[in-house]
């Protein structure tokens, strides 16, 4: 199996997700092997950043020192053109079925995805 | 067969001083006495957890620390859905004769015994570690990402919400455990703070200590029987970013799969225990589980169908909304009410016929889900 290419979650500016190379499936959440069929080796990519909003949540009330110092930020779950589901941040008056585009911030020590409304 | 032969609950709030082992031993102590039995006709302990004081073995802490020597025994995780899913397997180990006598108890000081950030951020946990978490989203907000998209596709709003938090207020009033007895309107709930948007404070449950527990028995105690009928699981995913879409989710396939086994339909159904971490949650469960159409609980609430007198009276002690939440034991008070109102002892929030109950329970960010059917007999 090839190296796992760095995405966000390890600190790149990049959004990763795996093809299963027997049927096709697309996953987001990072596995050795293909969540619906078992096949091993999944395809990794990085995703083109393009997506459509699903859905939205302000946090106004975080739990940490580290977040609350970002409050109101906006949580999105994003469907991305490559067909996978992902949750990142947002501009605030992001409404679901907005057409956005990632860009990438530092947030509570991290980098984070984070959608603008496509120009 | 199996029977719930007794039930206890303690109030539900604040009990400064008391540890989670105490609650528990306070809940169950209640379930033992309801029921008539003693201590060593227990063969059977199921536990949910503690998140104030985690232990990998919590049963049998508990079971010493109670004085029961059980022939069965372990702890339970499912979230919200904990309490059902072991008033599930404790019916099946009844069933199928593991056990005579089976206590499944839950309590935590979950309010006073810790801060309510060290709770919030607890809970945030169910996200995922490394997709999820680094975020910085709360339950709120996990719940608040599945409102804005239930409300997106079914038109409801957040008044909409508002009426199942003045619900289960009016609800709480009437029973003097609850955690809040100050009545609320839909103005108060609409201008209450922001959480999670479109959540705001008064449409989430509050952090809470209690305890509650009950005994899932062979053989019926008490002159009026409550029988576990039938009941039924579905776990579709644990994270949101992994979630089917809503008309896919756990609550339709457990009740589904509850309705199948039990030959049971809704409109059999005489009253209504349903969980109610959020207002969204309990729109969405209502509205899965065919106790309202698609978009219609809260005009239903509206009307006062949930209400104690109403056709389908549901958590008439207040729900997790208002009776309040400690974890585990949270949504079991849920059980004891309806227990309560089957057996003709709910006091002033008696209801006319509670002949029949549905239950349904859900964990992590609506990823389990249990379903479950009561039935008095005499």
């Amino acid at each position: 199996m090839s190296e796992r290419l760095a995405d966000w979650t390890r600190g790149e500016a990049a959004i990763v997700f795996q093809t299963c190379t027997a049927c096709g499936h697309v996953q987001y959440l990072h596995r050795a092997f293909c969540a619906a069929c078992g096949t091993g080796g999944p395809r990794e990519a990085r995703a083109s950043g393009r997506g459509r909003v699903y859905a939205t949540s302000l946090v106004c009330r975080a739990a940490t020192p580290e977040t609350r110092v970002h409050v109101p930020y906006n949580i999105l779950l994003v469907d991305c053109a490559e067909g996978f589901r992902m949750m990142a941040h947002g501009d605030n008056g992001l409404a679901i079925g907005d057409a956005v585009t990632a860009s990438f911030k530092p947030f509570a020590g991290k980098l984070v995805p984070y959608f603008t409304k496509e120009a | 067969m199996s029977f719930i032969t007794g039930v206890g609950l303690t109030p539900f709030g604040r009990h400064e001083g008391s540890s989670s082992l105490d609650l528990m031993s306070k809940a169950a102590q209640s379930a033992l006495d309801d029921a008539g039995l003693k201590r060593a006709e227990i063969d059977g302990i199921l536990c949910g957890y503690s998140t104030v004081s985690p232990h990998i073995m919590l049963a049998t802490v508990f079971a010493e620390h109670f004085g029961i020597r059980p022939s069965y025994a372990h702890a339970v995780q499912v979230g919200g859905a904990t309490g059902l899913a072991m008033t599930m397997l404790a019916h099946h180990l009844v069933v199928s004769g593991v056990c005579r006598n089976v206590l499944v108890v839950a309590g935590e000081n979950r309010l006073t015994g810790q801060s309510r950030d060290a709770s919030i951020q607890a809970l945030a946990q169910v996200g995922h570690p490394d997709y999820e978490v680094p975020l910085g989203p709360t339950i709120p907000a996990y719940y608040g990402l599945v409102a804005s998209r239930y409300m997106h596709e079914y038109g409801v709003t957040e008044r909409d919400l508002a009426e199942f938090a003045v619900l289960m207020r009016a609800h709480a009033c009437t029973h003097p455990g609850a955690q809040f007895h100050d009545p609320i309107t839909v103005a108060d709930v609409m201008a209450s703070r922001p959480v999670a948007m479109p959540l705001k404070l008064l449409d989430c449950c509050p952090v809470s200590d209690g305890g509650a527990a009950f005994v899932i028995s062979r053989e019926r105690t008490g002159k009026t029987g409550v029988r576990i009928r039938g009941c039924a699981q579905a776990h579709t995913h644990q994270h949101v970013t992994a979630a089917p879409s809503l008309s896919e989710l756990g609550a339709e396939i457990a009740i589904a799969r509850a309705k199948e086994a039990t030959g049971l339909a809704i409109s059999d159904v005489r009253y209504a225990a349903i969980y109610d971490s959020f207002t969204i949650t309990l729109a969405m469960l209502l509205e899965d589980l065919g106790l309202a159409g698609r978009g219609e609980a809260a005009a239903r609430a509206r009307a006062g169908h949930f209400s104690r007198d109403g056709e389908m009276p549901l958590n008439t002690h207040g729900g997790l909304l208002s009776y309040g939440h400690c974890g585990v034991g949270g949504a079991m008070a849920h059980l004891v009410e309806a227990h309560l109102q089957m057996t003709g002892r709910a006091a002033n929030r008696q209801v006319r016929d509670a002949s029949i109950a549905l239950l349904h329970g859900d964990g992590g960010v609506l990823s389990s889900h249990v379903s479950m059917f009561l039935e008095r007999v005499r």
